[in-house]
């Protein structure tokens, strides 16, 4: 069992999910109040990572983070790190290939807030923020669960994009699903399978928590709504 | 006075009115008429592409001075046609959500307030899927009156209940507001409803406002056709202007002369429209002068008799009026006293108050009536 790996893979999936979480909170609720007519092609944007092979969103993260392209450049100038083939360009690569994650049920479950609420909630005074804060956010919260459990989970399985970006440095982008992979290259199906049992257990402990919470708060909220 | 002008393209809103504050008013139009739009302007919940709201001095609303303020922001409350409670919270809890502006403690005492102000102070702990209709729409109003709003607004409030607790529920609102002295504005589709609860009504149609006034004068005398037929006015014919002297306005109704008290002016010759209601139809005995305190008595022939419980609607023609049939209201007990029956000869009297002349303004109605009799 790679220990050092599954603590890396465990980081990874904690920095993704406190950075991810925010962003897909905000544009998946921005997406489901917007009136934009740019709205599908933007849906679609970020629902990309479901429907690309992993392999072509870690070649354009090379091309484009590269530390001979521009975005490569600036932020090595500016923050003295490489993305490529560095926990950092792992983190980047991970949040992306998460968007759809992190956003999709967000959106989702914003969009089940009635307008009649919001307008509710402008009549007894309540600022924009307080509505977010005291209705919607309590009324979204299982959209935004689902969307930590399945970044989580995804996060921690992740294996095409973090070869890719991260290649396979121990210590430094050595995931447990590279290490998987590692091992069977090497003829070593008895650590391999001891890790991917392992994997299988965690991802299955996260999603079934994750559920485990949504039935036993969503008959309540379906009741109420 | 409340003050309201909307200009808006889509929805299609044109309204210029004023309402007397400290009072309960009402607008009334079918569905899709804008009543819902009005009432989301003035709550600031629907920016309109001109618009002036105005409380007493205090400007809400003014695009010429590119002034809006939000709806957060305007001391006024609202209970939507569904009520609107937010689902997550208890109905003290909802109500509190009205209070922020208040410290902890003392917003549950208030909330607890005024559940109890609309009789239900002991469902304070219950969810809006443990409430009956009546009672969620008294815990949406406890949360419109926690603010103690300068206007309150009400959408349809008692379209979502059964009868009973509809006709029990307005009588609580005529309380609460006389209890209060506050100005309260509600859209419906009931005319019933807003006769028996408004003392000003707004007939509003296709975003226009067709009348507006105090209500009992309203009710009484619609001023155009299409008035006339938003307020359900059976009763609705054509005569030409003979004239007017110190006796009211004369009218030919084919063959026969009517008197009009007042009315618009018009050219002799010219058509219009006029209507009765029909509680102001009077059946009078055979024996009966032609002329009397009742007015002008005319004999008539009965073309349908309708029994409907506590009432009965009966159709006549009038001799040589030219067809046009006249409905009169009676209780049941009349109708069998005066042996009705389809065919009947009767008398019946038409007094020159209750005769209503329509404004001959109204032409594009009068077009289309025109057309739908041919």
């Amino acid at each position: 069992m790679d220990w050092n790996a599954f603590h890396l893979s465990l980081q990874l999936a904690a920095w993704t999910l406190v950075l991810l979480l925010p962003i897909g909170i905000v544009t998946g609720r921005w997406l489901a109040k917007t009136q934009t007519r740019a709205r599908p092609w933007l849906q679609a944007f970020f629902a990309l990572p479901l429907v690309l092979p992993p392999t072509v969103v870690g070649y354009y993260l090379l091309v484009f983070t590269g530390t001979r392209s521009p975005i490569g450049e600036f932020i090595m100038s500016w923050f003295g790190v490489s993305l490529v083939f560095s926990f950092p360009g792992l983190v980047v690569a991970s949040i992306l290939v998460n968007l759809p994650f992190a956003i999709l049920p967000v959106q989702r479950a914003f969009e089940a807030v009635s307008n009649e609420l919001h307008d509710a909630a402008a009549c007894c005074g309540m600022t924009p923020w307080q509505t977010f804060t005291r209705i919607e956010m309590p009324l979204a919260w299982p959209g935004v669960l689902s969307a930590a459990v399945l970044t989580l989970g995804h996060t921690l399985g992740e294996f095409g994009v973090v070869l890719m970006v991260g290649g396979n440095i121990p210590g430094e982008t050595r995931t447990l699903s590279i290490a998987i992979f590692d091992r069977v290259q090497a003829f070593d199906p008895l650590a391999a399978g001891r890790m991917a049992g392992f994997l299988l257990l965690i991802s299955l402990v996260t999603v079934a928590l994750g559920y485990g919470v949504l039935e036993r708060r969503g008959p309540q909220r379906q009741k109420s709504t | 006075m409340l003050s309201i002008f909307l200009e808006h393209d889509s929805p299609s809103l044109g309204v210029d009115f004023q309402l007397p504050i400290g009072t309960l008013s009402a607008i009334v139009g079918p569905s899709g008429s804008g009543k819902t739009s009005v009432l989301r302007a003035v709550a600031g919940l629907l920016s309109t592409e001109h618009s002036r709201v105005s409380f007493d001095k205090d400007i809400w609303a003014d695009t010429g001075a590119r002034y809006f303020r939000p709806a957060y922001q305007r001391p006024l409350g609202f209970v939507s046609q569904t009520f609107g409670l937010f689902p997550h919270l208890t109905a003290v809890e909802n109500v509190e959500a009205a209070l922020t502006h208040l410290r902890r403690r003392e917003r549950n005492r208030e909330a607890q307030n005024c559940l109890d102000i609309v009789g239900i102070g002991g469902l304070a702990d219950r969810r809006p899927n443990e409430l009956s209709g009546g009672q969620s729409q008294r815990v949406a109003m406890a949360r419109a009156l926690a603010r103690k709003p300068r206007l309150l607004l009400l959408d349809e409030p008692f379209s979502a209940l059964d009868h009973s607790t509809r006709k029990r529920l307005r009588v609580e609102l005529k309380r609460l507001q006389d209890a209060l002295a506050m100005t309260v504005l509600f859209v419906t589709h009931d005319l019933d409803e807003a006769a028996e609860l408004s003392e000003t009504l707004v007939l509003l149609r296709r975003g226009k406002v067709i009348q507006q006034g105090p209500t009992r004068e309203l009710l009484r005398r619609p001023s155009t056709v299409e008035a006339a037929r938003l307020m359900n006015f059976a009763n609705l014919a054509k005569a030409e202007w003979v004239g007017f002297d110190a006796s009211g306005i004369t009218l030919r109704w084919g063959d026969v002369l009517l008197t009009a008290a007042e009315g618009p002016k018009s050219q002799p010759d010219d058509t219009i429209h006029w209507t009765i209601r029909t509680s102001d139809v009077f059946l009078v005995k055979d024996n009966h002068p032609n002329e009397s305190s009742l007015g002008t008595i005319l004999p008539a022939k009965v073309v349908e008799v309708i029994e409907m419980g506590s009432s009965a609607l009966v159709s006549v023609i009038v001799n040589n009026s030219g067809g046009e049939v006249l409905r009169l209201q009676l209780r049941p007990g009349a109708l069998h006293r005066h042996h009705l029956s389809k065919g009947s000869s009767v008398k019946i009297a038409l007094h020159a108050q209750a005769i209503v002349l329509l404004d001959p303004s109204d032409a594009s109605l009068s077009a289309n009536q025109a057309k739908s009799k041919q």
